[in-house]
This record gives C-alpha cells, sequence and structure tokens, in this order.
C-alpha cells in the first residue's frame, strides 16, 4: 500500500464515531459545524430533491464547492458521478477533502468505476454487501459507507446493507482457508482483500452508514450494528429544526449504547423529513442498484 | 494499578486503547461520562474534529470537571485534535480548555492532500526515529515561557509539554510505536 492511501485510510480514522451532513449551501454547512459534524458533505440538491426532482444529477459548481470551503474548518467532501474520472479531477483540484463516488448521482459510465488508485484524493464509495465493498476497496477506495437508500428518510435498506456486510465478515472469520478462493469468486471480490478480512474480521477501511438515517436513533441504531459513524444526508435539512436534529444526531452517534441519553437527545424536535416506503419506489428509480 | 482514560466522545479513540492495551501494568479505559473522567489517573485526548469533540464535551458537562482536573494536576496528553482543545489561543477561532500557554494554527498545513508523514528522532522520546503521521494537522506557532519546546519540524513546533500536559500534532496511535505512550505514562 502507498503512504498516500495510508494516509487517506487515516484522515477517516479520525472521523470515526462521528456524523457527516450534507449541505447545501454556506449557512446549512455553518449550521452542521456548529451542531458537531466531523465533515460536510457539500451538494447542489439533498438526495431527497433530487429523487423528486428527477432528470440527471451531475457533480455540484465548483463555485459553491469552494464557498463552503472557505466558510468551515472540518473537512469538506463532494460527490462525482460513478465513472466520471474528469468530475473526479476537477474536485481534486479544488482541494476537497474527500471524494464520494456516489449513486445518488445519476452514473456516468454503467460499467466500470473510477480507478481510485490514480488521484491522491481519497475516496468514500457506497456498498451493499461485503463483494461490492471489497471490490471498491480494490480499486482504491479509502472509506466505505452502505448505501442504503438515500433521500428516503426510510432507514431498512442501511440496515440490510450493514448486517449483510457484518454477517458475511463473521462468515469469513469462520471460513477455513480453502473456502475464501471461492467466496471471492461468488461475491466478485478481490481474493487477497478476502484473505485479509478472514484474518482481521473487518474491512480494511473505515466504514459508515448512510442511506435514510432520519432520526437520533436511527443513527445509534447504525452504529449499534456495527457502523463506525454515519452519514445523514436529506434527513437533516428537510426536518422542522435542522440545527437541533443536528445536534442530537451528533449526540445519539456518539452515545448510541446509552438510552438514557437517547431518549434525552430525541425528544420535541419537530416533524422529521417525510419518509417514503421502498415498495412505492420503481425499481429503476432506486439509487441503491447503481453501481457495479 | 494506574488507569490510563481516553476521551472517546469521537476520533481516533478505539486506536488509542489497542495501543495502550498493549502496554503491562497499566489499566486502559475508554471515558464518556462525568464519573468516568474522575475515575482516571491520566487522559489522553484523541485525534479527531476537535469542534465536534470541543461541544460534546461542553454539552455533554464534562467540561468544567475536565478543566478542574487538569488544574488539579491531572496529566493530558492531546494528539491533534486533542493538542488544540487544550491550547490557549487557536487562530482565528475561540479556545476550549485554554489550560496551555501555546498558539494553535489548525489545518496549518493545508487539506488532506496535504496530510505527510516521516520519520525523525526527538530526543524526549527516545534516540532512534519516531514515525509521525500528519493527518489535517495542526501546528503550534508560539509557545510561552513555560512550555518547553519537545520537537519540530520545518520551523513549527510539533510536540510541547508544560507541567504534566503533553501535546503532539501528530498521531502516535496511528503507528506501532509506543515511546510517547512511554515518555507520556512517566510525566
Amino acid at each position: 500500500m502507498t503512504e498516500r492511501m495510508e494516509l487517506n485510510r487515516n484522515l477517516a480514522q479520525m472521523l470515526k464515531g462521528g456524523v457527516i451532513m450534507d449541505v447545501t449551501n454556506v449557512e446549512e454547512a455553518k449550521i452542521a459545524e456548529e451542531a458537531g459534524a466531523v465533515a460536510v458533505m457539500a451538494l447542489e440538491r439533498v438526495p431527497s430533491d433530487i429523487r423528486k426532482d428527477g432528470g440527471v444529477a451531475r457533480m455540484s459548481d465548483p463555485k459553491m464547492i469552494k464557498e463552503i470551503k472557505a466558510a468551515v474548518s472540518i473537512p469538506v467532501m463532494a460527490k462525482v458521478r460513478i465513472g466520471h474520472i474528469v468530475e473526479a479531477q476537477i474536485l481534486q483540484e479544488l482541494g476537497v477533502d474527500y471524494i464520494d463516488e456516489s449513486e445518488v448521482l445519476t452514473p456516468a459510465d454503467e460499467m466500470y468505476h473510477i480507478d481510485k488508485h490514480l488521484f491522491p484524493v481519497p475516496f468514500v464509495c457506497g456498498a451493499r454487501n461485503l463483494g461490492e465493498a471489497l471490490r471498491r476497496i480494490g480499486e482504491g477506495a479509502s472509506m466505505m459507507r452502505t448505501k442504503g437508500e438515500a433521500g428516503t428518510g426510510n432507514v431498512v435498506e442501511a440496515v440490510r446493507h450493514m448486517r449483510t456486510i457484518m454477517s458475511q465478515i463473521r462468515q469469513l472469520v469462520n471460513m477455513p482457508s480453502e473456502e475464501l478462493m471461492t467466496f471471492a469468486k461468488e461475491n466478485g471480490a478481490p481474493y487477497e482483500l478476502v484473505v485479509k478480512v478472514a484474518k482481521n474480521g473487518k474491512l480494511p477501511v473505515v466504514n459508515f452508514s448512510a442511506g435514510g438515517i432520519a432520526t437520533p436513533a436511527d443513527a445509534a441504531l447504525m452504529m449499534q450494528l456495527g457502523s463506525e459513524g454515519v452519514f445523514v444526508g436529506s434527513g437533516i435539512f428537510r426536518s422542522a429544526n435542522p440545527a437541533k436534529r443536528a445536534r442530537a444526531i451528533v449526540m445519539a452517534t456518539t452515545y448510541y449504547n446509552d438510552p438514557k441519553v437517547l431518549a434525552e437527545v430525541s425528544a420535541d424536535l419537530g416533524e422529521a423529513m417525510p419518509g417514503l416506503e421502498i415498495a412505492s419506489i420503481a425499481e429503476d428509480q432506486t439509487f441503491a442498484k447503481r453501481g457495479w | 494499578m494506574e488507569k490510563i482514560g481516553v476521551l472517546a466522545l469521537q476520533g481516533s479513540f478505539a486506536e488509542h486503547l489497542q495501543i495502550l492495551g498493549r502496554i503491562p501494568g497499566i489499566e486502559a479505559t475508554a471515558v464518556k461520562t462525568i464519573d468516568e473522567l474522575n475515575a482516571v489517573d491520566r487522559l489522553i485526548l484523541p485525534g479527531g474534529e476537535s469542534t465536534a469533540i470541543g461541544k460534546l464535551l461542553v454539552k455533554t458537562g464534562m467540561f468544567p470537571v475536565l478543566r478542574q482536573r487538569i488544574g488539579e494536576g491531572l496529566p493530558v496528553w492531546g494528539t491533534c485534535a486533542g493538542l488544540i482543545l487544550l491550547a490557549h489561543e487557536i487562530v482565528g477561532e475561540t479556545p476550549y480548555l485554554d489550560v496551555m500557554n501555546i498558539t494553535v494554527r489548525r489545518n496549518a498545513y493545508g487539506s488532506q492532500l496535504d496530510s505527510f508523514c516521516c520519520e525523525q528522532i526527538i530526543p524526549a522520546f527516545g534516540s532512534d526515529p519516531l514515525p509521525l503521521v500528519f493527518i489535517r494537522a495542526p501546528w503550534i506557532e508560539k509557545a510561552g515561557q513555560e512550555v518547553e519546546v519537545l520537537a519540530g519540524h520545518d520551523g513549527r513546533i510539533i510536540a510541547a509539554k508544560q507541567g504534566r500536559l503533553l501535546v503532539t500534532s501528530f498521531h502516535p496511535e496511528l503507528t506501532d510505536d509506543k515511546k510517547v505512550y512511554n515518555y507520556f505514562l512517566r510525566l
């Protein structure tokens, strides 16, 4: 592993136990930082609006990303379309701290993800299962997150993805070595990484949860399931009281195992974002299926 | 047995606890509450985001307790974000604990693309080269008279001590090297 890759994995380690919040302007970025976010994801529209508006969702305007970078002292992340090498080159040029090669934007390539080894800037990617996570890590991602189903305010898919990844890791730990190659083959995962996970009992990079987290209880649930931190997209700034909810989700992510704190911070937050039943989304409109 | 706490609100606390767990003769424990804070003999403030950890310290009521315990002589080691939390002055920002007479610049080296690692001999910690990992690191711009500068890099202060307070702008918890731990445990 290169020194740069190690440093990029290290930054994700510094974000652990924290909340990364989607923000669409300077004002929201400041609210997020003030609430105790460990990083912000700068984007033009939160996932629930992307879902509503339809059409092609692309990388955000560099002007807006630069403004947010100038406004906060915490790391700034931004999204590129899956496979869009040039959007990634542009974000790297802007000096963002992390690039999210994200299924929330409309994919630019239906076969290939970005070769993230070619970029000194770190990447985070989404996954639904261990095979997908290890493919992204194989391509050079230095942080992972569940895909969940972004913009729904429904945590069920994030739970499914986190449970699947954790359960497959436990499976690997208990496998005799001769079974690892077949696991690699059946799950489309690089063999060397499968061996590593079997040996260490964890992913080689930090793994957060994302996609549908809307309440402090959702964040704590993901942490109890083994997540190392959470991304909250539409859940904060599409709720009735963003600042208060943001602070509550930060507390819940730290005290995920303390029901007394969770009860306190969950009280009187006002309306959560409007939720969406997954079954009501047309098959070709789900974000989580994007990615190869 | 001496009880070494690691503030576990956010950041690289698991890494610190893992290394402490390999050092014989001490007990390592995560600190998330006032009671846990009151029970430790030494405390490490880990790397992470200083804004997030600072706000959580206030929100949980741990902030005044920690300040008081430091006043009473609790040995504390701050790595990166922890260094920022201890500082008397943060360029352009309001300080947090304000217990160590240093002026700190956050993200001094730049964005993640400017994060770096190197090796350097720091005599206070030992005669062998020490691996230094800097992640969006701060540096110390100015140190008061009561502060002993332990190391510099490219003309900037990266490690210092004042009484029983130790700060490093780099992350020994991201390496296998226990030298700085051994130094802190004797402080």
